[in-house]
C-alpha cells in the first residue's frame, strides 16, 4: 500500500482531505530536505554548481545548505574520504538529528574511486549507512538532482509513523559495509 | 651557460660537484655543508625562494635516501637544484633548512612524514599529511601502494563502525611495465599485488619512533 | 532587646570585577575551526588559541585530503596519471594537465608544434579565468556578498560548456597527453570562446561595482592579513599572493613557456599585500587573461595538435592504427608500456592560477616514473598561516582564508 494515497471527494468531505499520516509526514519531509554538504574535494564544486542558478537546486527546496549538522536532514558526501577524515565524517553524521539520510556523491565517496591507495577509505559506506549512491567523477549536477529526486521517492516510501513510535528507529550499524563482510 | 655558472659556484664552494639534469643547473652537496651553502646562496647570490624540498628512495642502492632542494632566484629568474645524500640508510637524516628559509618548515615535515628522513634541528618535526600515530612512512619503496592494515585513528569511531585502515583492493591492477629487462618482464603486469589471494601481504618495518616526535 | 551592630565591608563592585578581569586575562580559549566548515575552501583544520576575540596562536592541520597521488604515480604510466593531475587543483584542471604534460615533455626533450602550444595557452588562460571567477565569487560569499557568487558561477557555467565541447567533460578534463593534446579543437569553438570573452567583461564590471568600492567589503579587507615582501619570499608564496606583496614574479613573463613571449599582457603587482590587494589581483588577472585569449585566437596557427615525430611517445591516430601494421604496434607499445621517456631528473613549474605548480620527475627510463613530486602552490601558500593569523580577530579568519584562495586538492595531494 503506497504511503502517498490521498482520498478526496468534495461532496463528502468538503474542505477536508483524508489521507494516511505517513503520506503527510513524508510529503513534508521530502519537499524540504536541507542538505548538509560534506564537500571534501572536486565533487563539492559540482555541488556548488548544482546550487547556483543554472541547475537550481532550490526548485526542490534544497537550497538551504546548512553546515551545522543539527539543522540538516541529508548529508551529501561529496569527494574523497580519507582515513584521517573518516573520523570527522562519522562524528558529524552522529550529530545529525533523526530523520537523516546520506547521499554518497561521486565515485570516491561510493567506493574509493580511482584512489586505490593507503590513505583513502574505500567507500564512505564503511562508516556511515548510505541511502543513494551517485556514480560519476564528478557526477554532473543533473545526476545529483536525479539522485535527490530518487531520495525524495525513497523518503516517500518510508514507514514514518512506525519509525517514530518504534523504540530503536534505525538499525544503522548493521547496514555498514564493514559489518557485513570482514574487509 | 650551465658550465660557466657551475664553474662560478665551484670556485666559491669547492665541495660541490655537478649533477646531470634535464633542465637547469643541479649540484651535489654533502649534507653537513648544506646550511652554509644555502645561507650563502640566499644572501649573496640571490636564490631567495625555496620552492620545494623532497627526497627519493633509491631502494636497493646505497646511499638509499637522497634529499632534493629546488631554489629560485626572484631577481635573476634562475633555478637551482641542490642534491644531498643521507649518510645513514636505516635512520636517514639531514640538517634542517628552516632557519634559512621559513618555507622549509612544512616541506621538511612532509618529507619526514612520507619518507622518514629526520631533519636535525627542526623546531616541530611531526607528521603533516598522515595522522600522528601512523606507524609507517608511505612513500618508501618497500611500502605497498595499497597500504597496510592499522587501526583507525579515532578509537570511538572504530568501535562504533568496526572499520579499520585496510589495504585497498588491488586485485589485478594497476597494470604497468617495468623499464628494462627481457620482453617477458617488460610486459605489463600488476605492479603492486600486495593484496591478492595468492600472495601474502608484505609488512615492512614500522618506523622506530612510531612516527611521533621525540 | 539589644541591638547589635556589626561592621561588614563591601568592596567597590567595580574594583572586584576589575580583579576578576586580571584573573581571567591569562586564560585562552581553544577553538577548532574545521575540517568541515563552510569557509575553509576544503578540508583545512585550524587549531587556534583565542584571547577573547583575538587569535593568539594558530596551528593548521592538513592531510584530510591526502590521497597518495605521488605513490600512485609510481605505479602508473605517464598518460595514465593525467586524470590524477586534474584533481590536484580541481578548480582549474586544464592548467594542471598542461603543466604536467610540459614537465614530462621537458624530460623527453620534446617540442610540441605551435598549434598545440596555442591550444594549451588557450586552455591555461580559460582555466585561469575560471579559477579566478570562483576565487572572487567565493571570496565575496565569505565576506557576506552572495550575489557575486551567483554572477560568477553563471559565467563559469558558460566556460564549462566550452570545456565540455572541447574535451568531453565539464571539468576534470584530462585533456593533454604527453606529446600533444587528446583531440583537435572542434569547428567554431574559437568563435564561441570569443563570444564568451565578450560576455565576461560586463559581468566583471558588475562584480567590480558590487565589491571594489563597497564600504563594507573594504572595511573587512583593507589592512587585514597583510604579508610583507620578505615574509612572502621566505615562506615560498607564489602566484597572485606573492604579486600582491609587491614582488614581480610571473613565470609567464620571466621564464616563458608555450610561446607566452608572443603575447602582450601586463602582470598586476600589488603594494600592501593585504586581502584587498589579493582580491584586486585576481580581478585584474581575469581581464589580462581575456586579452591573452583574444590575441591567441588572432594568431592561431594551422598545423598538427601533437608531435608527429614522437613515435614512442604519442599514440598514432585511430584510423591508421586499425589499418596499418606499424601504427598498430606503436599504439600497442605506447598504451601498454607507456610513453618511453629517457632517464633523468627534471623540475618544471608553470604559472597556475593558484601559484607555481611544479612537477619534479625522476625517471629511470621506460613508461613509468620512478618518483614524481608535485609541488602544490597551495601547500606553500598555507604555510604562512601560523605567522599571519595571530593578532587578527576571529571574524577576519574567513576573509584571510578566502583571499589566499587555496585548494586542498593540491595542498594535500
Amino acid at each position: 500500500m503506497q504511503n502517498t494515497n490521498v482520498a478526496y471527494d468534495s461532496k463528502v468531505e468538503g474542505e477536508i482531505i483524508v489521507t494516511q499520516a505517513d503520506a503527510v509526514i513524508n510529503w513534508i519531509r521530502k519537499h524540504s530536505v536541507w542538505p548538509m554538504p560534506m564537500g571534501l574535494a572536486c565533487c563539492a564544486i559540482e555541488l556548488m554548481a548544482a546550487g547556483a542558478s543554472r541547475f537550481d537546486i532550490s526548485r526542490f527546496g534544497m537550497e538551504v545548505m546548512r553546515f551545522s549538522p543539527r539543522q540538516a536532514d541529508c548529508m551529501i558526501v561529496a569527494g574523497t574520504v580519507t582515513y584521517k577524515m573518516a573520523e570527522v565524517v562519522r562524528r558529524i553524521y552522529e550529530q545529525m538529528a533523526e530523520p537523516k539520510w546520506v547521499v554518497a556523491m561521486g565515485a570516491c565517496a561510493s567506493t574509493g574511486g580511482m584512489y586505490r591507495s593507503y590513505a583513502t577509505l574505500q567507500g564512505v559506506d564503511r562508516i556511515i549507512p548510505v541511502d543513494v549512491y551517485i556514480s560519476g567523477c564528478p557526477p554532473r549536477p543533473e545526476a545529483l538532482l536525479d539522485a535527490m529526486i530518487k531520495l525524495q521517492d525513497k523518503i516517500g516510501r518510508e514507514r514514518s509513523v512506525k519509525n517514530l513510535t518504534a523504540p530503536n528507529a534505525k538499525p544503522a550499524e548493521a547496514e555498514l559495509a564493514g559489518a557485513r563482510k570482514e574487509s | 651557460m650551465a658550465e660557466s655558472e657551475f664553474a662560478q659556484l665551484q670556485e666559491r664552494f669547492d665541495y660541490l660537484s655537478e649533477r646531470e639534469s634535464a633542465d637547469h643547473l643541479a649540484v651535489n652537496c654533502p649534507a653537513d655543508k648544506l646550511v652554509e651553502l644555502c645561507t650563502a646562496l640566499r644572501d649573496e647570490l640571490g636564490y631567495d625562494l625555496l620552492l620545494d624540498v623532497t627526497a627519493v628512495d633509491w631502494d636497493v642502492q646505497s646511499p638509499r635516501f637522497t634529499g632534493f632542494y629546488h631554489l629560485l632566484s626572484t631577481t635573476k629568474h634562475e633555478y637551482l637544484r641542490i642534491v644531498s645524500d643521507c649518510t645513514d640508510d636505516i635512520n636517514p637524516s639531514l640538517p634542517t633548512l628552516s632557519g634559512v628559509f621559513a618555507a622549509a618548515n612544512w616541506h621538511e615535515r612532509e618529507t619526514y612524514d612520507l619518507m622518514g628522513i629526520r631533519y636535525e634541528g627542526h623546531p616541530d618535526l611531526r607528521r603533516i599529511l598522515m595522522w600522528d600515530e601512523y606507524p609507517y612512512h608511505p612513500l618508501r619503496k618497500d611500502f605497498p601502494l595499497a597500504g597496510i592494515e592499522t587501526p583507525l585513528p579515532a578509537a570511538d569511531v572504530a568501535e562504533a563502525t568496526k572499520a579499520k585502515v585496510l589495504p585497498a583492493p588491488m586485485m589485478g591492477g594497476p597494470f604497468v611495465s617495468s623499464a628494462d629487462g627481457p620482453m617477458s618482464q617488460t610486459e605489463p603486469s600488476a605492479l603492486d599485488e600486495s593484496w591478492t589471494e595468492q600472495k601474502e601481504k608484505p609488512v615492512p618495518s614500522a618506523s622506530p619512533d612510531g612516527g611521533k616526535k621525540n | 532587646m539589644a541591638t547589635t551592630t556589626k561592621e561588614i565591608s563591601i568592596g567597590d563592585l567595580g574594583a572586584r570585577s576589575g580583579e576578576h578581569e586580571t584573573e581571567l586575562q591569562g586564560e585562552t580559549m581553544s577553538l577548532n575551526v574545521g575540517p568541515s566548515h563552510p569557509t575553509t575552501h576544503g578540508v583545512l583544520r585550524l587549531k587556534m588559541e583565542l584571547d577573547g576575540d583575538i587569535v593568539k596562536t594558530c596551528d593548521p592541520v592538513l592531510g584530510y585530503l591526502h590521497r597518495g597521488d605521488e605513490k600512485i604515480a609510481e605505479n602508473m604510466t605517464y598518460n595514465q596519471f593525467v586524470p590524477y593531475t586534474d584533481r590536484l587543483d580541481y578548480i582549474a584542471p586544464l592548467a594542471n594537465n598542461v603543466a604536467y604534460a610540459m614537465a614530462v615533455e621537458k624530460l623527453a626533450n620534446l617540442e610540441v608544434p605551435e598549434r598545440c602550444q596555442s591550444i594549451r595557452v588557450l586552455c591555461s588562460e580559460l582555466a585561469r579565468i575560471s579559477s579566478h571567477l570562483l576565487g572572487v565569487g567565493v571570496y565575496g560569499m565569505d565576506a557576506g556578498a552572495w550575489t557575486v557568487f551567483m554572477y560568477t558561477f553563471t559565467e563559469r557555467e558558460k566556460l564549462y560548456t566550452l570545456f565540455e565541447e572541447l574535451t568531453g567533460a565539464r571539468f576534470t578534463t584530462s585533456y593533454t597527453r604527453i606529446g600533444g593534446v587528446a583531440r583537435d579543437i572542434p569547428d567554431g569553438w574559437l568563435g564561441r570562446v570569443l563570444e564568451f570573452c565578450k560576455g565576461v567583461l560586463p559581468v566583471l564590471d558588475q562584480v567590480d561595482k558590487l565589491l571594489t568600492r563597497n564600504r563594507i567589503f573594504m572595511d573587512r579587507t583593507v589592512g587585514i592579513g597583510a604579508i610583507s615582501k620578505e615574509d612572502a619570499i621566505a615562506y615560498g608564496l607564489t602566484g597572485p599572493n606573492l604579486r600582491a606583496c609587491g614582488v614581480d614574479l610571473d613565470l609567464r613573463k620571466d621564464k616563458p613557456y608555450l610561446g607566452y613571449e608572443k603575447y602582450d599582457f601586463e602582470v598586476p603587482v600589488g603594494t600592501t599585500g593585504d586581502c584587498y590587494d589579493r582580491y584586486l589581483m585576481r580581478a585584474e588577472e581575469i581581464r589580462q587573461s581575456v586579452s591573452i585569449v583574444r590575441q591567441c585566437i588572432d594568431q592561431f596557427p594551422e598545423g598538427s595538435y601533437y608531435a608527429e615525430d614522437a613515435k614512442k611517445i604519442f599514440a598514432p591516430q585511430k584510423a591508421k592504427v586499425l589499418t596499418s601494421m606499424e601504427e598498430l604496434i606503436q599504439n600497442f607499445m605506447i598504451v601498454t608500456e607507456g610513453p618511453q621517456i629517457p632517464a633523468g631528473e627534471v623540475y618544471f613549474e608553470a604559472e597556475n592560477p593558484k601559484g607555481a605548480l611544479g612537477f619534479f620527475i625522476v625517471s629511470k627510463g621506460g613508461g613509468v616514473p620512478y618518483r614524481l613530486k608535485i609541488r602544490g602552490p597551495s601547500f606553500c601558500n598555507l604555510s604562512i598561516l601560523d605567522k599571519l593569523i595571530p593578532g587578527h580577530y576571529l571574524t577576519d579568519i574567513t576573509v584571510i582564508l578566502g583571499s589566499l584562495d587555496f585548494v586542498m586538492g593540491e595542498c594535500d595531494r
